[in-house]
């Protein structure tokens, strides 16, 4: 990975989240689940990170712990603030806590249950800044009518409740109240799944205008990879809770060097039929975070294990400058990427 | 149209809801033909009536919505091999005639895993349930039937899975076995909403390599529905892509994605991401949002979004169908010759 240096905004060091797997009667703690484990990657101020995988490979919690909406087990979240410094949000008190709180942000993937029903667009908006004292009175209103216009929604809106609009039209509200306080990072988990095609595409735009004009950078957790691949600068895999690969976008894209990337990629699907493409079909099931194979997580499914994936777990290696993979082969084998 | 080919042949078949707010037109005047052994693609974006047509055909559009008008001819095969038209459109939505054929001769796989089986059966007894429907068989005999379905949707350990609950399964492996209850009693019309929207991409890589591997197999054809233009061009072999409750465009598959005629459809074709070395630029967008359907645009119901809007026509006139080269047809006023003049970049041959 790139060496820490001034234009870093965010960097995750070995981010842990094991959760207790609790029987019986005395609770008497019998396994774990590492949702995460052991997590490393940076985010360049201004950029998109895309953070990809299946279900249940930890994505959402690895957004989660860095927002510390859940506190991670282990591991450090450095978070360069102008006016605090670095700043490990793992450790961080109440008060820093409060203070960051107002530098990162979320965007949530369903605009249906994100969204208190019984609030008002100028509640759900303007609640951030009362509650953090940016703003009262009138000024909360201006902000919100300021934020509304912002995001293409008209600000009459505002005494309206969330019922009245529509998917693409909620996801907008939410943008604006993840945007109300000004944050510099903003985490989006899956923002365009629960949204139509066209609706999706009027959200990606909004999003790239956003991040332009007030230099915002984006962690877009999605497992659409076309989404991914249109808005991220660099990509993140992840699989069973840890990294397998880390590259800039067009090298992730096209010249993949782990083989469950490949695979990945070449589940991709094109809108053209008569591109005939060899799809890499997985055999079986993500495997279960709280019994994981030995060695390689992704041996059992992979075609190219050899011995050594049964027994050695892979380390995050760089491959090639920027380029990191977890796999015993990366340097020998020759992937197919997307292309 | 008696063709032996033809499976299903719905003709103008309208569906509508009576709420207090208003009547949606849910499906508002669809025809289309199923072919034996083919897949036909519903295209759509959510509201638009694809998922409601396909439960017409089955008669369990939910309450309080009602097939008003239109046929549904399906072309059952009995006994003897002769083959007669059933109007599906007029059987009781609960009579014998159509429980006969639900299930049976046409079955369904739904959306979301989660929640289309019952979580207090064990899955062996809800595969087994239509085939004790359905067939003279015993229970013995339908437990072997079941198992060597879920066997062939590639579940491994399918007497074990047999006797698991719903909820003991990952969500690939449910979609697998509700292909396998659906896929039971051999069914020649397999309808499939959003069947792969819930899972990941690796596993419905899995979920459409079977798909199309079974109907090899046993010969039925597929109504599958979906927004997902890039599952489209893979599974399909004619396509219907609706817009508020009407067919606006069909055509073969390859002639969709290549030289689309509606507006609708080539701007949604545009708005998809796909991969590429270019980054950055932006996606074209379709402006505004589908309509409230309480109150659909007069005219044409595309026309507010609509890039090749015709003011005084498009807002006036509802289009009709045009018939375009190679069975290709648009519900599109650009293909009508007196109105547009030689604006039209191909002629219309009608």
């Amino acid at each position: 990975m790139a060496e820490p240096n001034g234009n870093v905004i965010l960097e995750v060091q070995d981010l842990k989240k094991h959760f207790p797997i609790k029987r019986g009667f005395l609770n008497k703690v019998v396994g774990q689940v590492k949702a995460v484990d052991g997590v490393s990657f940076q985010v360049p101020t201004g950029t998109t990170l895309g953070l990809v995988g299946e279900s249940g490979c930890g994505k959402t919690t690895t957004s989660r712990c860095i927002l510390r909406a859940i506190s991670p087990t282990g591991g450090k979240v450095l978070f360069h603030d102008e006016k605090l410094g670095v700043v490990d949000v793992v450790t961080a008190d109440k008060a820093t806590l409060r203070q960051l709180r107002l530098n990162m942000q979320l965007i949530f993937q369903d605009p249906f249950s994100s969204l208190n029903p019984r609030m008002t667009l100028l509640d759900i908006v303007g609640e951030p800044l009362i509650i953090n004292r940016v703003a009262r009175g009138r000024a909360v209103e201006e902000r919100v009518a300021e934020l509304l216009a912002r995001v293409g929604l008209r600000p009459e809106y505002m005494r309206r409740y969330p019922h009245a609009f529509s998917g693409g039209q909620r996801q907008r509200i939410g943008i604006a109240r993840a945007l109300a306080l000004n944050p510099r990072l903003v985490v989006a988990d899956e923002p365009v799944s629960a949204l139509d095609v066209s609706i999706q595409a009027q959200t990606l735009n909004l999003l790239q205008d956003l991040q332009a004009e007030f230099n915002l950078s984006y962690i877009f957790v999605a497992h659409d990879l076309s989404v991914v691949q249109h808005i991220s600068d660099n990509v993140a895999v992840m699989y069973v809770g840890r990294l397998v690969e880390y590259a800039t976008n067009e090298e992730l894209f096209f010249n993949p060097k782990h083989p469950y990337t490949e695979a990945l990629l070449s589940s991709v699907r094109r809108p053209d039929p008569l591109s005939k493409r060899e799809r890499i079909v997985l055999e079986g099931d993500v495997p279960d975070p709280s019994h994981p194979p030995t060695g390689c997580y992704f041996h059992p499914r992979c075609r190219y294990a050899k011995d050594i994936c049964q027994s050695e777990t892979p380390p995050l290696l760089e491959v090639s400058p920027g380029h990191m993979a977890a796999c015993h082969f990366a340097t020998e084998l020759t992937l197919q990427g997307v292309g | 149209m008696a063709n032996d080919e033809i499976l299903l042949d719905v003709k103008g078949l309208k569906t509508q809801f009576a709420l207090e707010e208003g009547t949606v037109r849910a499906v508002d005047g669809v025809d289309f033909t199923v072919k034996r052994g083919k897949t036909l693609c519903v295209v759509g974006e959510s509201g638009c009536g694809k998922s409601v047509t396909a439960r017409a055909i089955l008669g369990i559009v939910p309450s309080p919505g009602k097939v008003v008008d239109g046929q549904m001819l399906f072309y059952k095969e009995d006994e003897n091999g002769s083959v007669r038209p059933i109007d599906l459109a007029t059987l009781r939505p609960n009579g014998q005639e159509i429980r006969s054929i639900r299930g049976a001769e046409i079955s369904m796989v739904f959306q979301e895993p989660m929640t289309s089986f019952s979580p207090v059966y064990k899955i062996g007894h809800q595969i087994r349930e239509p085939i004790l429907i359905h067939q003279q068989v015993s229970k013995a005999e339908a437990r072997e039937i079941a198992i060597d379905m879920l066997r062939r949707c590639g579940l491994p350990r399918p007497e074990r899975v047999f006797d698991q609950y719903p909820w003991e399964l990952s969500g690939g492996m449910r979609q697998r076995a509700m292909i396998a209850r659906a896929l039971v009693c051999r069914p020649s019309l397999l309808i499939a909403d959003e069947p792969t929207t819930a899972l990941d991409v690796t596993t419905e890589t899995q979920i459409l390599e079977l798909m199309k591997e079974l109907q090899d197999e046993l010969g039925m054809a597929i109504l599958f529905i979906t927004h997902d233009l890039g599952v489209v061009a893979e599974v399909a072999e004619e396509v219907i892509v609706m817009y508020l409750g009407k067919v606006v465009e069909r055509a073969d598959v390859i002639s969709l994605f290549y030289e689309a005629k509606h507006p609708y459809t080539q701007a949604l074709l545009r708005s998809i991401p796909t991969i590429s070395k270019e980054r950055r630029h932006r996606l074209d967008t379709i402006e505004g949002m589908v309509p409230d359907p309480y109150n659909v645009p007069s005219g044409c119901p595309f026309h507010p979004r609509c890039p090749a809007f015709m003011p005084g026509i498009c807002d006036v006139i509802e289009p009709p169908i045009y018939a375009l080269e190679k069975g290709h047809l648009a519900r599109c006023h650009l293909y009508n010759e007196e109105l547009v003049g030689n604006v039209m970049d191909e002629p219309a041959s009608s």
